[in-house]
């Protein structure tokens, strides 16, 4: 399997990553050839078995709805690139 | 006081010949000398460090002290530290000072262990050279023109060059065993969901796990002590029952049974790393202990379900960095959705790049059965393999890296060369196994690792086989430059 620029480009949409074609151009080669690698998987029968999605075959635990945590706004604000009177600022979406 | 082991300085300070501040001042004036050239550190905060030493003191002094009190541990700087900047490697978080705790720093500060540092790492975790940080490669202490393996390079490099008595790092493909095989250390990613993930900056959420580096098993154990245990924080920790990881250090290995995979004696290892691995293992039997060839016949596709479902995590965890409620954001941009584009790009290194979008397109439309569920299936496929394994054997052991340390550069250009270095670790993280890598030799100067794997929740055998070694061999007090 080889990747196209285009799909490289509409990846990068998806993930919301600005790219450039010069580095559009570079990832296209660094990428396939690690879908080179990642193909190899392909040929492995996996017919009947079950996905394991995680180490540890255990059900998400369950908890009380109650307030577990103190109001930490102003601390978890400091470090907002934007905010103004306790709300984060972005460009305005709605006209 | 440089050099000793977490066990020897725990007995200094009980026995008031150092005081915590003195032994921190000690270290923090080793880190001024050698971080310039080693970078091991990305932030060092003295005042912090030797205000914790004091509090330290005061335990010692009100007989309030455990095992690590007072003792310097570097952080790597991946968890998150209250009022520490806290980097993860990246431009990204290059302006993020922590506003809380990870349960990990969290456990330390109520050990009265003391902050030494965040460490440098590769950026997010994503590396197996510690090349791919913001703030410069690391080098490694037994040859500064080669890397000190990653993602755990700060640390390892730290500890090495005796910056650190022991540090923390984390573990999704081989992050903390590699970097302990390239630098002479011995380090432990435990069992999944053994130490707490929360305030761990996530990479891989089902493949991560923390752990100890440091120069002996004993000091491992008694770190991991502290790392272990439920936290009700991290969705995926395990409710199981407070352990003692040094109660079986002292345990004789006759009868132990070693099993060594034939896939991990092919071909595909360097000579020297071999010659030094089976020696181990002959030391081994000398011991007492037996060994069996067992098969991971599945182990080969590892790293290539690997690179699938790591990125795919990864994809979707980092999404989280927006430059809105925290961390770097561009300073021109137009609308919101171009605000996001050029924050991240801007913001994140070529690798990190690389493997969310490797991500974005295996989770993507059309693409998600053929990639994503197929490596998941190969994923059981490979932890079946463990579990067939571990009916014949107690621990299976084998090299933790097919090389020594190499060259600065030498494989940056090549991500898939790259991503080989941890051909024999990562199937570990897959299974969701402990795994450790002790020092067994050098070869061409260079130190190599043998990886000891266990069961699900073997970790005292684990180190119990680990220390025992340790005590009939010298490896890993070699220091570099002796």
């Amino acid at each position: 399997m080889s990747l196209t620029l285009e799909q490289v480009r509409r990846v990068a949409h998806l993930a919301r990553l600005d790219i450039s074609e010069a580095e559009a151009q570079t990832t296209l080669g660094h990428l396939n050839g690690i879908f080179t690698l990642i193909e190899a998987m392909q040929a492995v029968d996996t017919k009947g078995i079950e996905p394991m999605a995680h180490a540890q075959d255990v059900a998400q635990r369950l908890r009380e709805d109650r307030v577990s945590e103190e109001n930490r706004r102003e601390a978890f604000q400091a470090v907002a690139p934007e905010t103004e009177a306790g709300l984060y600022l972005v460009p305005k979406v709605i006209e | 006081m440089i050099g000793k082991t977490l066990k020897e300085l725990g007995a200094a300070l009980a026995a008031r010949q150092v005081s915590s501040v003195e032994l921190t001042q000690l270290y923090l004036d080793r880190i001024a000398r050698l971080n310039p050239e080693i970078n091991a550190f990305i932030t060092v905060d003295a005042e912090k460090s030797l205000a914790q030493a004091g509090a330290a003191d005061a335990r010692l002094a009100a007989g309030d002290a455990g095992p690590l009190t007072g003792i310097p541990i570097a952080q790597k700087d991946i968890f998150c530290a209250q009022g520490w900047r806290t980097t993860c490697g990246s431009k990204m978080l290059d302006n993020f000072v922590s506003p809380y705790d990870a349960t990990v720093i969290g456990k330390f500060d109520a050990a009265g262990a003391v902050n030494l540092g965040k460490t440098n790492m590769d950026e997010f975790a994503m590396g197996s050279s510690n090349e791919t940080s913001y703030f410069g490669a690391v080098k490694n202490p037994w040859d500064v023109k080669r890397v000190p393996g990653g993602s755990s390079g700060g640390s390892a490099a730290a500890v090495a060059a005796l910056m650190a008595p022991a540090a923390t790092g984390t573990d999704t493909g081989g992050s903390i065993r590699q970097p302990a095989a390239l630098c002479n250390l011995t380090g432990l990613k435990p069992t999944y969901g053994v130490v707490s993930r929360w305030g761990m900056i996530a990479f891989a959420s089902s493949l991560d796990q923390a752990g100890p580096m440091a120069r002996s098993a004993e000091d491992c154990a008694l770190m991991l002590n502290v790392m272990a245990g439920f936290d009700d924080k991290d969705s995926t920790s395990l409710e199981r029952a407070t352990e003692d990881y040094t109660r079986d250090l002292e345990k004789p290995l006759a009868g132990l049974k070693i099993g060594l995979p034939k896939e991990f004696y092919g071909e595909g290892c360097d000579a020297g790393v071999m010659t030094a691995v089976q020696e181990a293992i002959a030391e081994y039997r000398k011991l007492g202990a037996e060994t069996i060839e067992v098969s991971l016949p599945n182990m080969q596709h590892g790293v290539a379900a690997y690179y699938v479902i790591a990125p795919a995590e990864a994809s979707s965890n980092l999404s989280r960095f927006d430059g809105v409620r925290y961390g770097y954001r561009a300073a021109d941009y137009g609308d919101l959705d171009d605000m996001y584009r050029k924050s991240r790009a801007q913001g994140f290194g070529a690798e990190v790049k690389r493997r969310i979008l490797i991500g974005t397109y295996v989770l993507s439309h059309g693409y998600y059965d053929a990639y994503y569920l197929q490596a998941q299936r190969i994923r059981r496929l490979i932890a079946n393999d463990f579990v067939e394994a571990f009916k014949r054997c107690d621990v299976i052991m084998g090299p933790t890296s097919p090389c020594t340390a190499f060259g600065l550069g030498e494989k940056s250009a090549d991500p898939v060369q790259m991503y080989l270095s941890d051909i024999y670790t990562i199937a570990v993280n897959l299974a969701g196994l402990p795994g450790m890598s002790i020092p067994c030799g050098f070869a061409g100067g260079l130190p190599v690792g043998l990886q000891l794997i266990g069961d699900y929740f073997a970790e005292a055998r684990l180190l119990n086989a680990a220390h025992r070694y340790q005590q009939a061999t010298g490896w890993h007090l070699r220091k570099p430059g002796e």
